[in-house]
């Protein structure tokens, strides 16, 4: 049965367990908003470890990071979505398997 | 059943869940068992939840499907700051994931009108299944360090409550972290400047 209170390593295992999701995300899938939002989850899983260290040593900056974390993700947000969009406007497509002219 | 009324009450993260927790209670079978605390027991709902809502989002062939899940995410993760009482954290959680950046995605979807895709993962096999072992190994990892030497931290520190609230999280990102929190907003203005211009329909040459 669960601990009346959980430690710290449940929330770290958990937060390894979503960054690892959202890294099966971004390994297999060929759409490039579907990678994005991925990327997204792995951000995130990041925040949670961030957050649980500081809520569990009573220090701040962890909580700092997060916010800090959530302003580049929303710069990443729209610089990435508009590639996404040129890409689209320039290939007709958003499949990354598709976008093939740098590969060698 | 009094005793964890009680607990519930002396709580003081029972009232927003109040109603998730006795629905989580009357579902469990804990009878005769002691009393489950209930940041454990909102612990495991959203803990579930959230790995739930993460293999949707990345298994969904829609994509759409896949944004809603996102959102059903980023919502179980809220509720996961607050079981470590992050409140500002989770309130921000809600207006800039939930709220801003998947506007965009969604709005991102429907303007390329992406349907469903016939296949979901594409590439040669061996990059797959190579990726995913790799990802495996990586959890399998990080689990055997924290099994080799735990933390040794078992409950929120005695401030925990105090340094997630809106006003000490406002108290440091004005004093110690000034010049990152200036930073950050030259970054944002830049991203700003180059959306627009990746996005322009026509980039004049030369």
């Amino acid at each position: 049965m669960l601990p009346t209170s959980i430690p710290l390593d449940y929330y770290l295992i958990l937060s390894a367990l979503l960054f690892v999701t959202g890294v099966i995300g971004v390994v297999t899938r060929r759409n490039a908003i579907v990678i994005f939002m991925s990327l997204e989850l792995m951000l995130n899983a990041v925040n949670l470890s961030l957050v649980a260290f500081s809520s569990f040593l009573g220090d701040t900056a962890g909580q700092m990071f997060v916010f800090f974390i959530m302003a580049v993700a929303a710069a990443e947000a729209a610089v990435g979505l508009a590639i996404v969009l040129s890409l689209f406007r320039n290939k007709q497509t958003v499949y990354v398997d598709e976008v093939n002219i740098m590969k060698w | 059943m009094y005793e964890l009324l009680i607990g519930l009450r002396a709580d003081p993260l029972a009232t927003p869940f109040q109603f998730v927790y006795l629905a989580a209670f009357i579902s469990l079978p804990l009878h005769g068992s002691p009393a489950v605390s209930l940041q454990s027991l909102l612990f495991a709902v959203f803990a579930i939840g959230a790995i739930a809502s993460a293999i949707a989002t990345i298994t969904r062939k829609n994509p759409v499907a896949s944004a809603m899940t996102l959102v059903a995410h980023f919502f179980m993760l809220t509720g996961l700051y607050l079981t470590l009482d992050a409140q500002f954290v989770a309130a921000v959680q809600v207006l800039v994931y939930a709220g801003a950046i998947m506007v965009l995605v969604v709005f991102v979807i429907m303007l390329l009108n992406v349907g469903r895709e016939s296949q979901a993962t594409g590439g040669r096999p061996i990059r797959t299944t190579l990726g995913t072992l790799l990802a495996v190994l990586l959890v399998g990892m990080i689990s055997v360090t924290l099994a080799a030497r735990p933390t040794g931290l078992n409950q929120l520190a005695a401030n925990a409550t105090t340094i997630g609230t809106t006003e000490a999280i406002g108290q440091s990102l004005f004093t110690t972290y000034l010049f990152p929190f200036e930073a950050v907003s030259l970054l944002l203005l830049a991203a700003l400047i180059g959306a627009v211009i990746l996005a322009k329909r026509h980039v004049q040459e030369g």
